[in-house]
C-alpha cells in the first residue's frame, strides 16, 4: 500500500511514474500541456532554439495565447506577437488562438476543453494555477521552464506540501468566490502558502459554480502557492462533459493524507472584501472602505472576467448610470463570453450605464494597455494584483474587489456595496 | 563561484512588477530590461549599482508574475548574487534556470545594512559581511538543483538530456 496521499501528491506520482511521492521529494513529471503567452513565449522560443531540437515534443499539447498586449498595442508588442505566431505556424501548434478566437488564457483554455481533471500543466504565466479548479495540478513557471517543457514534455518539481482550506456555510448577500479568496489571502499573507499546494473543500466550495472555483484557484499564487486545487464533483463533470478534449482522470485526497496545516473557515462570517494597495493581503471589509473615491473601475481579467461575473455586474448596473467622475471598463475574458453576454443583453445594460466594453485582453490588469492609470489615480478592479504601478503610473493605486463591489463602486464613485445604491 | 560587492538592501515582498514594470515587457532584450530594473521601487537603483554588487532583501523576493524578464533584468543590470530570507517559488526557479545566483540566508540578511561590503562563496554557502566582520552560512541547494546550476542553467542541462 502506498502512503496516504493528497490529491496533489497522487497526480504528481502518476505523472512521475511512481506509486507514491512525499513533500520535498524532487521528481521528473510527464506534462499534459505547456502554455505561454505573447509576453513569455518570445523568451521561451529563444531558449527552445538553444536546446537544439527541431520540433516540439507534441503539437497537440502546447497552447500559445496572444492575450497580454493584444490586439497589438504598439510596434514592439506586434513584433512579439508575430514571433509567437510564426513559431506556432512553423511547429504546427494546434492550440494557437489568433485575435478573433483569442481570450484571456486562463478563461479560454478551460472553456475550450484544453485542460481537464488529473492533468499536469505548466504555463509561463503565474495564474496558470487557475486550472486546479478542474481537479488538475497546474502551476506557473518562467519562459525557460516552458521552453524545456515544449522540447521534452517533462519538467522537474519539488513535491509541495499541501494546505487544506475547509470552507463551510452559506455566503451572505453579495459575497462571492472573490471575497473568499481575498479573505484567505488576508488571513495567511502573500507568502502564507509559499512553495505549497492549496486544497480547497467544504460545503461553500461545493456550492460554487466553475466560474467561482476558477476565481479561487486563480489567486492561489497571490498567497505564494505553487498551485490551488478543488477535487472533481458533479459540477466539474457537468462542465467537462462534451467539452474536455482528452479523457480525464479523477483523483481524491485520502482521508488520512498529511497536510502542513488545515484551516477551517466559517463562510457566513466573510464580508464583501477589498484589498487595498499595495498587496493582495491588505484586505478590509468593503463597508469600511466607503471613503475611497475612484477614477476608474475595471471588470474583467482571468480572475473575474467570466459570464457569471458579468451577469452580477449587469444586475447592479441595470437602470443606473456610471458616476460622472468614473470610467468603467468591462472586458469579457473570451470571445464566447463576449458573445453570450451580448446575446443575454448585458452589453445594452453596460452601454446604457455608460461603460466601455472591450474585446478580450489582459490589458489594464498588468498595466499593459486599454485603461492605464495616470499619476495619483485610483481604480477598483476585479483583477488579481495591486502592486505598486501594476495598472500604470507608480503613484496610482489599485483596490481589488468582486464584480459586485466593482459595479456598485462605478455607480457611487467611491467604494460601495450594492445595497448602498438607490 | 565567488562574489564581492556593495549590498543594496530592500524589504519584504519585492514583486516582479516593481523589479521590471509591465510597461517595459514589450521587449525581452536584456540590455533594455536592465535600464528599468527596480525602477518603481528605487528610481536610482540602476545608476548607483556597480557591476558585481549584491542585492539583499527580506522574505518572498520576486513574488507575483512569472515574468523571466525579472531575473534577466537584475542579471543584465550587473547584480552578481541575490541574498534573501526567502524567494517566491517561480522567481526561485527562474533564477536557477537563467543562471542568476541566489541564496536563502535569513541571518545574513538581518546582519547586512545597505552599503555594507559583502563577499559570497556560493559553493561553500558562506557569506561574509566585510563591514562588520561577521560570517553567515546559507542553506545549500539540493544536489539536483546544484547540477542545473553547474551545467550553466536549465537549457544546458536539457541539451545534455536530449543528446542522450
Amino acid at each position: 500500500m502506498p502512503r496516504p496521499m493528497t490529491i496533489t501528491e497522487k497526480i504528481l506520482a502518476a505523472h512521475a511514474g511512481m506509486d507514491e511521492v512525499e513533500p520535498g521529494q524532487l521528481i521528473n513529471c510527464r506534462l499534459d500541456l505547456v502554455l505561454a503567452n505573447d509576453v513569455t513565449a518570445p523568451i521561451a522560443i529563444r531558449e527552445f532554439r538553444r536546446i537544439g531540437v527541431d520540433h516540439v515534443w507534441d503539437t497537440e499539447k502546447i497552447a500559445l495565447v496572444p492575450d497580454h498586449y493584444t490586439p497589438n498595442k504598439d510596434i514592439k508588442s506586434a513584433e512579439q506577437a508575430k514571433m509567437m505566431r510564426e513559431f506556432a505556424r512553423e511547429q504546427n501548434i494546434s492550440h494557437y488562438y489568433e485575435i478573433g478566437c483569442m481570450g484571456v488564457e486562463h478563461a479560454l483554455l478551460p472553456e475550450q476543453g484544453v485542460v481537464g481533471a488529473g492533468d499536469v500543466i505548466i504555463g509561463a504565466d503565474s495564474h496558470t494555477c487557475t486550472y486546479g479548479a478542474l481537479g488538475a495540478f497546474a502551476t506557473g513557471v518562467g519562459s525557460t521552464d516552458a521552453a524545456a517543457g515544449m522540447a521534452t514534455g517533462e519538467v522537474w518539481f519539488k513535491v509541495p506540501a499541501s494546505l487544506k482550506f475547509i470552507v463551510q456555510g452559506e455566503l451572505g448577500p453579495w459575497v462571492s468566490a472573490k471575497d473568499i479568496i481575498l479573505h484567505i489571502i488576508g488571513m495567511i499573507g502573500v507568502d502564507g502558502a509559499l512553495y505549497q499546494a492549496m486544497e480547497f473543500c467544504g460545503s461553500t466550495i461545493d456550492a460554487l459554480d466553475m466560474d467561482g472555483r476558477m476565481t479561487i484557484c486563480n489567486m492561489a499564487i497571490e498567497a505564494g502557492g505553487k498551485s490551488g486545487i478543488i477535487a472533481v464533483d458533479d459540477t466539474t463533470r457537468a462542465y467537462m462533459e462534451g467539452r474536455t478534449e482528452r479523457p480525464w482522470t479523477e483523483y481524491f485526497s485520502d482521508t488520512d493524507a498529511e497536510y502542513a496545516a488545515v484551516y477551517e473557515i466559517d463562510a457566513t462570517g466573510i464580508k464583501p472584501t477589498v484589498a487595498f494597495p499595495h498587496l493582495p493581503s491588505n484586505t478590509r471589509a468593503a463597508e469600511d472602505s466607503r471613503d475611497v473615491w475612484v477614477d476608474q473601475v475595471v471588470i474583467g481579467s482571468c480572475t473575474n472576467g467570466r459570464l457569471r461575473d458579468l451577469r452580477i455586474a449587469a444586475s447592479i448596473l441595470k437602470g443606473r448610470k456610471v458616476h460622472p467622475n468614473v470610467r468603467l471598463i468591462v472586458i469579457p475574458a473570451t470571445q464566447q463570453i463576449y458573445r453570450d453576454a451580448m446575446h443575454e443583453g448585458l452589453f445594452d445594460v453596460f452601454l446604457d450605464a455608460g461603460a466601455a466594453v472591450s474585446t478580450p485582453t489582459c490589458g489594464p490588469c498588468l498595466g499593459g494597455h486599454m485603461g492605464i492609470l495616470a499619476a495619483g489615480e485610483r481604480a477598483v478592479a476585479t483583477t488579481n494584483r495591486n502592486f505598486v504601478g501594476r495598472m500604470g503610473d507608480p503613484t496610482s493605486e489599485v483596490y481589488l474587489s468582486s464584480p459586485a463591489v466593482a459595479a456598485a463602486t462605478a455607480i457611487a464613485g467611491h467604494i460601495a456595496l450594492p445595497e448602498d445604491l438607490d | 563561484m565567488l562574489f564581492q560587492g556593495t549590498a543594496h538592501r530592500y524589504g519584504r515582498d519585492i514583486d516582479t512588477d516593481v523589479i521590471i514594470p509591465a510597461r517595459y515587457l514589450n521587449t525581452s532584450v536584456p540590455e533594455e530590461l536592465a535600464k528599468h530594473c527596480m525602477e518603481d521601487l528605487d528610481a536610482d537603483f540602476v545608476s548607483k549599482l556597480q557591476f558585481g554588487d549584491i542585492l539583499v532583501a527580506e522574505e518572498n523576493f520576486g513574488c507575483g508574475s512569472s515574468r523571466e524578464h525579472a531575473p534577466i533584468s537584475i542579471k543584465a543590470a550587473g547584480v552578481s548574487v541575490i541574498i534573501a530570507k526567502s524567494f517566491a517559488r517561480i522567481f526561485y526557479r527562474n533564477a536557477i534556470n537563467t543562471g542568476l545566483p541566489i541564496m536563502e540566508a535569513p541571518e545574513a540578511v538581518d546582519g547586512i545594512t545597505d552599503g555594507d561590503e559583502v563577499t559570497v562563496d556560493a559553493d561553500a554557502g558562506v557569506i561574509v559581511n566585510k563591514t562588520t566582520g561577521k560570517t553567515y552560512t546559507a542553506q545549500p541547494f539540493p544536489p539536483f538543483v546544484k547540477d542545473i546550476i553547474e551545467k550553466g542553467g536549465l537549457i544546458e542541462s536539457v541539451k545534455a538530456k536530449v543528446r542522450r
